[in-house]
């Protein structure tokens, strides 16, 4: 009795140690991979001496808010927050119409060439981005587009995981005799697509949309090819430039950060859980 | 699903119709479908072609002559102002630049795939445990993967200052001398992989902890009943049937490292950093070549070398996705 006391005892004992270095190795991860936000952070409420002081400081010890204003000072950063945010929105919105829609008619429709149609964009999207950016390039010059918004947004406007993800949904969780009992009623395609599929979509599309929205925002090589008027700058490529020229001035360059970071976080802290359900599943790049 | 076709609804169909609707059915029986089945057949094309059209537009055409390109030489005016049949291909294995980018680009892909592996897999082996404030550990894991690279690549730089950098310093507390970690030729390739490493761990341990939580239960509880530790669970039981979600991170991984240009461009090419060619990478020449030298059938013959490659690691994923279904 007493020595099986002992043994379970020695047991437990052993298992908490363990758990206790479990902890220890989560939390050393987790310190790394915070770090640098929190760095980011403390930077960017330090005034100039405070930055370059040694050794270095995480909590400020005068926090000001000076370098958020600076940073809108030295570039048109409102511009550059704006154009952001408007391309990531025509692109999410974009995104969510025609994914939603070549979704439905992937998903439940049969026609000559539907097999093919499918495997066609979905190849495309094994094809990065970056070994066609060239010709891309070229067919805006054609367009006009160079240095347009609409030359800015024209790569974000499709996506087909999207579309891919769409179809799944709506094979998931549109049955046929919906479609068929909606058509008896009277309704044609269309009206079925807005009235039917739309809605039943939209916990998908808050999921394909966040992706969206940060795929966009975060672009940063196409912008940099596509635009040299500063007027169309993005926050990203704002920031890249802006880092180059005002190499010394580290306090607004990280405000600038956190205001990059800021939307994207929000949206994160809220959605938490779609965003990493959804990577999961769907195996998006994010 | 097909309506059945009978001779009352056809002539229901075709005889009060206007002229236009039984043309319409008229070609429909033509090819052996319905009414139903042709208006569904009209709204699926109608749908579809806006959609295609920008697709052709901003993916297919543009792939496509990316090749096209390759085989010219191009001019500031002309992008096929000559053909050169195979001259960029051949002077492509003469460039040294060019070599030295596909050798670091290489270099990164392996390294920045296999850091990044190995540290996901033990946080999502560690994870799977159930731990407790796991959920909490997760997103915070998470946070690099969604957040933009520019913003991270400036924080990142301004860590690895020479001078005022927090890297050094916290070495400073084991008595290293301060590195210039992006100014070396040495150290700033590994200084970007190391960044690289941070930002991508939380995705593959997202999809390592959703392969592991598929595992049935009942293959560790049989092998706890036989006595199994920890470390015999992970390396016999867990491994094995990650197998294929493994390999899978492996490809994905490196297909996307082979494109890394952001953090570079960012941490390297500014006026403080960038130690010559150190860091060169192949997106990076490409962007240099076409958009600054104008090069653009020398850079598309560049860009056609990186889909090959990227072509190949997809073809090695579907291999396995197959095997994975037998």
């Amino acid at each position: 009795m007493t020595h099986r006391t002992f043994s379970r005892e020695r047991l437990l004992r052993k298992d908490t140690a363990l758990r206790l270095l479990q902890q220890a190795v989560l939390i050393f991860g987790a310190v790394i991979m915070v770090l640098p936000f929190i760095w980011m952070l403390s930077t960017s409420l330090k005034p100039p001496t405070e930055v370059v002081s040694w050794p270095p400081r995480f909590i400020p010890l005068h926090p000001t808010l000076e370098n958020y204003q600076t940073v809108f000072q030295t570039a048109p950063f409102h511009l550059f927050f704006l154009n952001s945010l408007a391309m990531a929105t025509v692109s999410t919105v974009s995104i969510l119409l025609t994914s939603t829609l070549a979704g439905f008619v992937f998903g439940k429709y049969r026609f000559p060439g539907r097999g093919f149609l499918f495997i066609l964009i979905l190849a495309t999207a094994m094809v990065p981005f970056e070994t066609y950016m060239i010709p891309l390039y070229l067919v805006m010059k054609d367009l006009k587009f160079i240095n347009t918004f609409p030359g800015l947004v024209a790569p974000y406007l499709i996506m087909s995981y999207g579309i891919f993800f769409m179809r799944q949904n709506v094979i998931a969780s549109l049955p046929d005799e919906l479609i068929d009992a909606a058509r008896i009623d009277g309704a044609n395609e269309w009206r079925m697509y807005w009235q039917l599929v739309v809605p039943l979509l939209r916990g998908a599309m808050g999921a394909l949309g966040i992706f969206a929205f940060m795929q966009t925002w975060a672009a940063f090589i196409w912008p940099l090819i596509i635009t040299t008027n500063r007027q169309l700058w993005t926050m990203e490529l704002g920031l890249g430039m802006f880092q180059f020229r005002y190499s010394v001035e580290l306090g607004p360059i990280n405000a600038g950060s956190m205001l990059s970071i800021l939307p994207v976080l929000l949206v994160f802290v809220v959605l938490r859980r779609n965003i990493v359900r959804g990577i999961a599943l769907t195996g998006m790049k994010a | 699903m097909p309506v059945h076709r009978s001779s009352a609804t056809i002539s229901a169909l075709t005889s009060g119709a206007p002229l236009g609707e039984r043309i319409a059915w008229g070609t429909a029986r033509l090819f052996g479908i319905n009414r139903f089945e042709l208006s569904k057949r009209v709204f699926a094309y109608l749908a579809l072609i806006p959609i295609l059209a920008i697709y052709l537009v901003l993916r297919i055409i543009p792939i496509l002559q990316n090749f096209i390109y390759s085989f010219y030489n191009s001019t500031i005016a002309n992008p096929r102002a000559s053909f050169a049949g195979l001259d960029n291909y051949a002077s492509l294995f003469q460039d040294h630049l060019f070599l030295t980018a596909l050798r670091n680009t290489t270099l990164f892909a392996i390294f920045v795939t296999l850091f990044s592996v190995i540290f996901a897999l033990g946080l999502a082996a560690l994870l799977a445990g159930k731990p407790r404030f796991g959920g909490f550990y997760e997103a915070l894991y998470f946070l690099p993967v969604i957040t933009p690279m520019v913003p991270v690549s400036i924080v990142w730089k301004w860590i690895y200052d020479p001078t005022y950098g927090l890297l050094n310093y916290v070495l400073s507390w084991f008595g290293l001398r301060p590195v210039g970690w992006l100014i070396h030729a040495e150290t700033a390739i590994w200084a970007i992989i190391a960044m690289s490493v941070w930002k991508v761990i939380g995705y593959n341990m997202v999809i390592f902890l959703v392969g592991i939580r598929d595992i049935s239960e009942s293959y560790f509880e049989a092998a706890r009943i036989d006595g199994a530790n920890n470390w015999q669970v992970f390396r016999r039981i867990t491994l094995p049937l990650l197998r294929p979600i493994l390999l899978f991170v492996v490809v994905i991984s490196t297909i996307n490292a082979y494109n890394i240009f952001t953090q570079v461009y960012v941490m390297t090419s500014g006026p403080q950093g960038a130690p010559g060619n150190a860091v060169r990478t192949v997106v990076f020449d490409i962007y240099e070549n076409a958009f600054r030298y104008f090069k653009t059938g020398y850079a598309a013959s560049e860009a056609v070398i990186l889909f090959l490659i990227v072509l190949g690691l997809t073809l090695i994923q579907f291999g396995i996705t197959r095997q994975r279904e037998e």
